[in-house]
């Protein structure tokens, strides 16, 4: 039976070519792997091979042929004598058409509208007469690991320094005495290597905690924590998990220059298939910790070296976990809304009361996770105050802010009664000298500045 | 009818000016007496028995499973230019006998693999349907990644394959991994880790080598040097191209494998695995190979001659190779062809099956982005 031939794509958006060259004469036997023709485009030419045996019976379009449309019948080969019963045999490919009929048409847009979020549960209700115990952050950070790894036998924890030496910040102190070094891993300074080793482990089955001795080492290894832990669920159509934890300090910390000083919080939260959280407190830093690690998904846990030593209550309670994606309103208020994350709550938490003192009632909102973003609790509280300030210790430019503003003009410009402002650090490199980074860095002042702005109170 | 090559000697490569092999150095030491006797000692070991001693099951098995691989991949190449599979999409042909040489050692309970973009024989391998592989290729839902990964992501868990990675050498590190939570685990598997002669200048592939020595992890890193890193061949790309010899400053011991030899793969494979599973820590092997077709779809591979690719497919091919050896055995040309057509068949099958299946549902854009809902 005759097959036939069809000039072929060099690439899916290729429409036309031209068969520069037969390398097969009418009557010549081919056998697969052959190289029959060349073809060319104005970028490359390609060998088209055989994939079946037979004769090439005729040749339909003369070598040197430009404009040759893709899917031209260029030539006829007959199959071979001794193989009459191939006509039983389907034999699709070589048949089929490039026609439009075969490639499905693209619909237009999805017709599937985007599923709601199942919406974040609130925060588990602390019994009444619960205790509390003031704990620093770092102390918070470690009992969360803790405990998580007394509950579950694959956690562990790899990183520089974070076992013999007791951690960098002293974050996972203790933790090797309990759990020993098959739990508790020192790697080399390898942050590409140990990222993917760590990665490679979640898909694996385990659920590794990797530090980064800061977030700023962790640009070595981004490849891993986006192209390997964030994007495999998708494109293995669910069938590949990686429940990791990627943590350590973030943002600037005091007079270490521009390399060891950036807020990797926007970076990260731009990228489908992470979790990005950034707690403030010691609570939320101990509850947020255990629910990363329980969590299926890869998580960025961002932490910041400022706040490491700072001491709040944490309640005295067998499991204290918390949701992810759930905002926490940390002062109620009623004439503006600041919003903030990590180490700039604490400075939103400044300006409020200094606000206060000026008659002006803000309510402070820690975003605690950055993504996905708790976008039900800024428009609550933007429909409450009408107003609204995002305070942010990192660059302004693409930033959690920008992100917090265009949530504000998409869903909730009825409720504005003054632009939405932010309030970031200077779009410089961080400088080392004690005065220029106090310059660039955001502080209670601006916030109540901007605040001030957005009420029209000056 | 396939040419009959007398298939020559020679290694793949042309080794003029490394024609030393790895155990030659300090093959005359007794091992109490040469304290880096680890380096070469699976060399030696190897070089002891190079050719797996086959049953003519095995043989005629590694034969149809390199076959399958060869006609699925042409078949692959066909559906790109019809417009089928868009993309990149990296065909193994002629590289069949290193997936099979090493995939047919492993115990597929403990072991698993990982690999590059150029995965669809390292799939085959493991007997995964070439429907669902090639419904991938596609992009239809019925694909093993629900058309979702395309050519570069695929994986299998249920065989313990974890893909099929995008980004160069980053499987490598993935792979120590892998190898760490089979320690971790105490299960008594291998981590299998496949890269090219590319990969093997990426970073992270040393800062692998390092760790997954220091913590003695059960993982056989294998370089499958097809000549090429895309378009740059190795001499032009790698300051040392013996690429086995890149263990040695981390304390990994190298073989140097034919890698268009089946049987040859397979005996290499025994003697890494045996030193993996006794607690010994990580091997390196390169496998020395040839791709008949350029890196990618859209590479017209302009780079080398057709001479030279003629004479590997004329004195190399690991299939032809395998065929020579199970005439010799007593098959029949006919008994072949006879395979041949069986599994032409199951191929455009596949290719039936992954044109007329449908594209995923729009719905799909939205699914596996998480698993949990927050």
């Amino acid at each position: 039976m005759g097959i036939e031939l069809k000039m072929p794509a060099l690439s899916p958006t290729m429409e036309q070519g031209t068969l520069a060259k037969w390398l097969k004469a009418e009557g010549d036997t081919i056998e697969p792997g052959d190289i029959i023709a060349e073809i060319e485009t104005d970028k490359a030419t390609m060998e088209f091979e055989a994939i079946d045996e037979g004769v090439l019976s005729k040749i339909m379009i003369a070598e040197g042929t430009e404009d040759v449309a893709v899917g031209t019948v260029i030539a006829m080969m007959s199959g071979e004598g001794d193989d009459a019963d191939d006509a039983s045999t389907p034999e699709p490919a070589p048949a089929a058409t490039a026609e439009p009929a075969s490639t499905p048409a693209p619909a237009p847009k999805p017709a599937a509208q985007k599923p709601a979020p199942a919406g974040p549960t609130h925060d588990p209700e602390i019994p009444e007469g619960t205790s509390f115990t003031s704990t620093a952050v770092r102390e918070a950070l470690r009992d969360g690991m803790a405990e998580e790894m007394r509950r579950d036998e694959r956690v562990f924890v790899m990183g520089e320094e974070v076992a013999e030496y007791q951690g960098a910040y002293k974050v996972t102190q203790g933790l090797l005495d309990e759990f020993g070094p098959k739990r508790v891993i020192d790697t080399p300074i390898t942050e590409y290597g140990f990222a993917g080793i760590g990665t490679g482990a979640a898909m694996g089955g385990l659920r590794p905690i990797v530090e980064f001795m800061t977030f700023n080492f962790a640009m070595q290894a981004i490849d891993h924590i986006i192209n390997s832990a964030a994007k495999t669920n998708y494109m293995s159509g669910g069938q590949m998990r990686c429940p990791i934890v990627f943590r350590g300090p973030n943002g600037a910390a005091s007079r270490v220059g521009a390399q060891h000083s950036q807020n990797y919080g926007p970076w990260y939260a731009s990228v489908p298939g992470l979790i990005v959280i950034a707690p403030y407190d010691s609570s939320d830093a101990k509850g947020l910790m255990k629910a990363a690690i329980r969590s299926e998904d890869p998580v960025v846990f961002l932490e910041n070296e400022l706040v490491y030593g700072r001491s709040f209550d944490v309640p005295d309670i067998d499991d204290h976990v918390l949701p992810i994606g759930k905002a926490r309103i940390m002062r109620e208020g009623s004439d503006v809304t600041i919003v903030s994350y990590s180490i700039g709550v604490g400075l939103a938490l400044e300006a409020a009361e200094e606000l206060a003192g000026e008659g002006i009632d803000a309510e402070v909102i820690d975003l605690r996770t950055l993504r996905p973003l708790d976008k039900q609790a800024v428009l609550t509280s933007l429909a409450k105050t009408n107003r609204l300030v995002v305070a942010e210790e990192g660059w302004p430019t693409c930033s959690i802010a920008s992100e917090i503003q265009a949530l504000c003009m998409e869903e909730g410009f009825d409720d504005l009664d003054a632009p939405v402002l932010r309030v970031c650090n200077e779009d410089v490199p961080l400088p080392y000298a004690a005065n220029l980074e106090e310059l660039a860095l955001i502080d209670a002042s601006s916030i109540v500045e901007a605040a001030k702005k957005v009420c029209y109170a000056d | 009818m396939a040419k009959q090559p007398q298939k020559s000697k020679a290694p793949a490569k042309s080794r003029a000016a490394k024609s030393k092999s790895a155990g030659d150095a300090s093959a005359n030491a007794a091992p109490s007496d040469d304290p880096d006797f680890i380096l070469h000692s699976l060399q030696q070991e190897f070089e002891e028995q190079k050719r797996f001693n086959a049953s003519p099951e095995q043989m005629l098995e590694f034969y149809e499973q390199m076959l399958l691989i060869r006609r699925f991949e042409e078949k692959a190449g066909q559906l790109y230019g019809l417009g089928l599979i868009g993309g990149f999409c990296h065909l193994y042909i002629g590289q069949e006998a290193v997936a099979i040489g090493l995939q047919s050692a492993l115990d597929g309970d403990k072991d698993s693999v990982i690999t590059g973009y150029r995965d669809h024989g390292h799939m085959l391998a493991y007997g995964i349907d070439p429907k669902v592989i090639m419904a991938e290729l596609t992009g239809r839902e019925a694909g093993i990644s629900k058309g979702k990964g395309g050519s570069m992501h695929m994986f299998s868990t249920e065989h313990k394959f974890y893909g099929g990675h995008g980004i160069v050498g980053a499987q490598v590190a993935l792979g120590g991994g892998l190898a760490l939570a089979h320690k971790y685990n105490e299960d008594g598997g291998l981590c299998l880790a496949y890269f090219g002669d590319g990969a093997a200048n990426q970073g992270q592939v040393y800062e692998t080598f390092n760790m997954a020595s220091l913590w003695n992890l059960p993982i056989v890193f294998v370089v499958e040097d097809n000549q090429y890193a895309m378009g740059t061949s190795t001499k032009r790309s790698s300051a040392e191209t013996r690429f086995y010899r890149r263990g040695t400053s981390f304390r990994i011991p190298g073989m140097e494998v034919n890698g268009m030899d089946v049987l040859e793969v397979r005996a290499a494979a025994e003697v890494a695995f045996k030193h993996v599973r006794e607690g010994k820590g990580p091997v390196l092997m390169e496998c020395n190979t040839y791709r008949y077709r350029g890196h990618s779809m859209s590479d017209p591979a302009k780079y080398r001659t057709r001479e030279e690719v003629q004479e590997q497919r004329d004195f190399h091919d690991p299939i032809e190779g395998l065929k020579k050896t199970l005439i010799e055995g007593g098959k029949t040309e006919e008994d072949l062809k006879a395979i041949d057509k069986g599994i032409r068949k199951v191929v455009a099958e596949a290719a039936d099956f992954a044109e007329n299946s449908p594209e995923p549902a729009p719905s799909e854009l939205y699914t596996d982005v998480l698993v949990e809902s927050y």
